[in-house]
């Protein structure tokens, strides 16, 4: 029982910064590879050809 | 506890994104270069005279080259982030992750962020003709998310009716199909076209098998650290 709750308290634990970790890793390969905005996308402009995003 | 994520996806990321931005630099950029010169009309392909196949190429840009560095750099630490948070998940149901096992999550994000999206939407070479960007985009996401779906099912699915469905996750949005162009209206030479796509998907597995090791080793790291600190 005290094992059991103590694995449910850990696995919660790790949730929510798994989610966060995932949020924010999307957050940063959409700026760098999927935002059209004008600068971004000529700074970006080679990473996203070789890195096989759709660019332009 | 969201620093080991933190401090681990940086790590792992600025590595691997060092490493694939010079194999990029070295590799994949004189094919890009050389596609430019299509696209901007500098060389023609089928025109009056035959076109050399080894032009002058523009040499080594900082800025420019300097930027590319930067966004790959970023790039594979967004990636890394992703990772280490799925990697945290398996481990927590029983998976070894490490550097060694690394190897495999590597292997797996490269099929599901590159393979599959570019099976159909292959590597752009400059100049190709292509769907609306948005549309791509849209089809991009959901290829990717639908891969590491399945490739999580592959990997820690128990039954047959697990495995049926990463299946139809993996082949369903190449059945739909990607946006394709109308009409195609790429000036650039096959030849080039279908090099920068090898290299681009070369340069690509190298880089997220470096990204998988180094995410499995730097969180184990990261961990012992935290342990200690504690």
């Amino acid at each position: 029982m005290n094992v059991q709750t103590k694995t449910l308290t850990q696995s919660r634990a790790r949730f929510i910064p798994a989610v966060f970790a995932v949020i924010l890793g999307m957050t940063v390969i959409s700026i760098t590879g999927h935002v059209q905005a004008a600068a971004l996308h000529d700074a970006a402009h080679d990473v996203r050809h070789a890195t096989g995003f759709p660019c332009h | 506890m969201i620093a080991r994520y933190i401090t681990s996806a940086l790590f792992a990321g600025a590595l691997t994104g060092l490493v694939a931005g010079l194999l990029q630099l070295w590799f994949v950029q004189p094919v890009l270069l050389h596609a430019e010169l299509y696209e901007s009309g500098a060389l023609t392909h089928f025109g009056a005279a035959p076109v050399s196949a080894h032009p002058e190429l523009p040499g080594f840009d900082p800025v420019r080259d300097g930027l590319s560095l930067i966004f790959t750099m970023l790039t594979y630490t967004g990636y890394a982030l992703m990772m280490v948070a799925v990697m945290s998940i398996a481990e927590e149901r029983g998976a070894q992750i490490d550097g060694r096992s690394g190897l495999v999550w590597g292997i797996a994000g490269f099929v599901a962020f590159h393979l599959a999206p570019g099976f159909s939407l292959a590597p752009e070479v400059p100049g190709v003709a292509a769907a609306d960007v948005t549309a791509r985009q849209i089809w991009w996401f959901a290829t990717a998310g639908a891969a590491v779906a399945a490739l999580w099912l592959i990997g820690f699915g128990r039954n047959w009716t697990a495995y049926g469905v990463a299946v139809i996750l993996l082949a369903a949005p190449h059945v739909i199909g990607a946006p394709e162009p109308d009409v195609l209206t790429g000036p650039v030479p096959t030849e080039i076209g279908a090099l920068f796509a090898a290299r681009a998907f070369g340069v690509g597995l190298a880089a997220w098998v470096v990204l998988g090791c180094l995410a499995g080793y730097f969180w184990q790291s990261e961990g012992a650290a935290e342990r200690h600190a504690a």
